[in-house]
């Protein structure tokens, strides 16, 4: 948790001295008020002109709360967009870094993840294999159907969201939703006060809110600005792949791939067709994978 | 009703006048009372602290709440019942129930939809099921069908309680001055002309038509709340009308509770007779053998084929987890009620109060067991959540809450007997007039 706070102070240091260096004033860091002592502990900045620079900790301030997109924007979702996403099950080694950090930056409460990491075993004589799970964004989302408020809801980017401004905690959406993908904000999320009071935005599903659903929500705060999602970006060994089904394309960073082509040549499938909830994630089947199924114990047994 | 041909009408009104409370009656309220303060304790801590005072997560995200929600719109059956459905067939001997079952029809929804309020994440955000609703929600459907039949089933406790109040205002003698003030708000405009007789009598064929549709579709919208979902033990065609059979079988067990404990305490003997245990028990056992057949379907099949996604949550429930109470349920609440019951012997008062109060018991835990072992079954297995995640067992919270709702349910009737007539005045007159 440290080094995540220290890591969010980089960050706010490095947006405000972005701005700063813009207006062009002399120090961006002098203090506007004198009663500002400082503390004698500096912290390292890069500045915009790649070099690095040493700021007193005392000096910094907190990133303002920039405006999100509207309610109502948000409802609609992203104009031309159709959002997929392709997991490769022959590359999962249940390292759990996308769930961390998608922990980390949705600020889900300790102990819940919305990405899970499950140990699978499709029968008796069949191979074990770690799959991940977000939520499925379903075309005939079971969730949007049963939502007695429309605080969740379906987008024309093909994304399903959670307002939790909106929700009533009745907890249908997690009955009706046969992924599990769902958890609940049973107590006060203990977040931090910068993030706490910050404005809220069901693109970015933070703050978490007591009495409220949250789940997985494909970042589309991240995918607005040309950026991928959390897990597909921590994920070191490239299982997931996040792209546009408009433009056909799907991507886990590295490597970019024709998506109709890929699930094709690699005999794609998504969880529970039997169901006709019509998922927007598909999975790649676990065959030449990258690592024994063993491989990924050890991180199973350290979590537990 | 042959003996009580013998009566006066005036000696009819003075032995069903409503009674103070006796130091039992005084005790019995405070115990109410005590039990409803220490939920609505339970109920600040959840307001304070969250959701999280409860045993429910993330799994389990429907507790006994929402099975207790189920037992009281299940129980609220019963006001449509005895008073709707025997009536419409023209069956007078049920006439003295009509008020009991009534009552009990009116309270139940009315802590059915505290509970429902009681298990949301945001009660303050109530509003948002007017200001934001969407007709395809099954809960909007709940929404609207329990608010109608809540409207319905207090006038039809409403429209034969005002000759009633004419007879309680016409002895002034016999009530203080608060009771006065009520029965003059309620029932001043009630003449008893004919028209007015007329009227009513109208009104109350209408009412008692229109509920029996809307009866069935707050029970049958309940069970959708469940069989609208994919989860094994849920995902059922059969679950409407297995609902609807377990909650007459509730309700008419709960009147029968009620018949034993009002003729025991009111000593209302000559007007709740064994006859009408006997004719109650004969409805009773023809419900209980009704739900038997419903829960074969319901079990019994799924089993025969054990589909993957069912095998653990009914081999859990047979055998497993849950088998206790599922037995239980089984035998207390459906096969021993019918065992007794289809004996002459068993149709007495007694035998018949006892089989009233397993078949309440039973389907109280029923409904538990609807909800909860099916949450602990889910699709994809349980994983990457805390340990407690993965069990349940309501907390203190919960049970104060449930049992409390309960009590202030029965605290609403036992008030309800202190202001009005338990068994309707006016009508027990009239049909004795009738039989002479």
């Amino acid at each position: 948790m440290k080094n995540e706070i220290a890591r969010r102070e980089f960050l706010t240091a490095g947006i405000l001295a972005g701005l700063a260096a813009g207006c062009g004033r002399a120090n961006p860091f002098a203090p506007e008020d004198e009663t500002v002592k400082a503390s004698g502990e500096k912290v390292k900045l890069l500045s915009v002109d790649g070099e690095i620079i040493e700021v007193d900790k005392a000096f910094l301030k907190p990133v303002p709360d920039l405006p999100q997109v509207s309610n109502a924007a948000a409802r609609v979702g992203i104009e031309g967009k159709s959002f997929v996403m392709v997991i490769d099950l022959s590359r999962c080694k249940n390292l759990k870094k996308c769930q961390s950090a998608c922990n980390h930056m949705h600020q889900i409460h300790p102990g819940q993840n919305w990405i899970k990491v499950h140990p699978m075993q499709d029968a008796e004589m069949t191979a074990s294999y770690w799959q991940p799970t977000t939520c499925m964004h379903c075309d005939e989302p079971p969730c949007v159907k049963v939502c007695p408020v429309d605080a969740t809801f379906k987008r024309k980017d093909g994304i399903v969201l959670i307002d939790s401004d909106r929700c009533i905690g009745c907890r249908f959406c997690m009955a009706a939703c046969p992924y599990s993908t769902r958890v609940f904000n049973w107590e006060e999320p203990g977040v931090p006060e910068p993030v706490a009071t910050q404005h809220y935005s069901c693109e970015t599903s933070v703050p978490q809110k007591i009495g409220t659903v949250g789940k997985c929500d494909f970042c589309p705060d991240m995918v607005r600005k040309g950026e991928l999602p959390h897990c597909v970006s921590a994920c070191p060994n490239g299982v997931f792949f996040f792209g546009d089904m408009n433009e056909d394309s799907v991507t886990n960073g590295t490597d970019t791939f024709r998506f109709t082509e890929l699930v094709k040549d690699k005999a794609g499938y998504r969880l529970m067709e039997d169901l006709g909830t019509k998922p927007r994630v598909y999975y790649l089947p676990p065959v030449n994978r990258n690592f024994p199924f063993e491989a990924g114990l050890e991180n199973e047994k350290q979590k537990s | 009703m042959k003996t009580s041909t013998l009566h006066l009408p005036d000696q009819i009104a003075n032995d069903l006048l409503p009674q103070r409370f006796g130091r039992r009656g005084m005790i019995w309220t405070a115990l109410l009372v005590t039990i409803c303060l220490i939920g609505a304790f339970a109920y600040y801590r959840q307001t304070t602290k969250g959701l999280v005072v409860t045993s429910m997560r993330d799994y389990v995200s429907w507790g006994i709440y929402i099975s207790n929600f189920v037992f009281f719109v299940a129980i609220s059956l019963v006001g449509s019942l005895i008073t709707a459905v025997l009536r419409l067939a023209n069956v007078h001997w049920s006439t003295p129930l009509t008020r009991i079952a009534e009552i009990i029809a009116v309270s139940a929804i009315v802590f059915a939809s505290i509970i429902i309020i009681v298990d949301m994440g945001r009660p303050e955000r109530f509003y948002h099921l007017f200001l934001y609703a969407r007709l395809q929600s099954p809960i909007m459907w709940d929404v609207i069908v329990i608010g109608t039949y809540f409207f319905i089933s207090l006038l039809l406790l409403y429209f034969p309680l005002l000759p009633d109040i004419k007879i309680l205002l016409s002895k002034k003698e016999q009530s203080p001055l608060w009771l006065q003030k009520i029965y003059r708000f309620l029932g001043s405009f009630w003449k008893g002309t004919k028209q007015q007789f007329k009227i009513s009598e109208k009104a109350i064929n209408i009412l008692c038509i229109t509920i029996i549709p809307v009866a069935f579709c707050i029970h049958t919208v309940t069970s959708w709340l469940f069989a609208t979902t994919y989860r094994p033990g849920w995902d059922s065609t059969n679950f409407g009308a297995y609902f609807i059979s377990g909650a007459f079988l509730v309700g008419a067990g709960g009147v029968v509770v009620a018949m034993y404990v009002f003729r025991r305490y009111y000593h209302l003997e000559k007007y709740i007779t064994e006859m009408h245990f006997e004719k109650m028990g004969r409805v009773v056992v023809l419900l209980a053998l009704l739900y038997l057949y419903f829960n074969i379907n319901e079990y019994l099949i799924p089993a025969f084929k054990m589909k993957k996604p069912e095998e653990s949550h009914l081999t859990n429930l047979f055998a497993g987890e849950f088998a206790p109470v599922f037995w239980f349920a089984i035998l207390v609440g459906m096969i021993i009620p019918i065992v007794i019951l289809l004996f002459k012997k068993g149709r007495k008062p007694l035998p018949m109060f006892i089989v009233g109060i397993m078949v309440v018991i039973g389907a109280w835990f029923k409904r538990y067991l609807i909800v909860t072992p099916t949450l602990l079954h889910p699709f994809l297995p349980m994983h990457d959540a805390p340990e407690t995640y993965y069990h349940y067992f309501p907390s203190w919270e919960e049970w104060a809450i449930a049992i409390g709702s309960l009590a202030g349910a029965l605290l609403v009737i036992t008030f309800f007997v202190r202001i009005f007539p338990i068994i309707p005045i006016h009508e027990t007159i009239t049909e004795d007039e009738n039989a002479a």
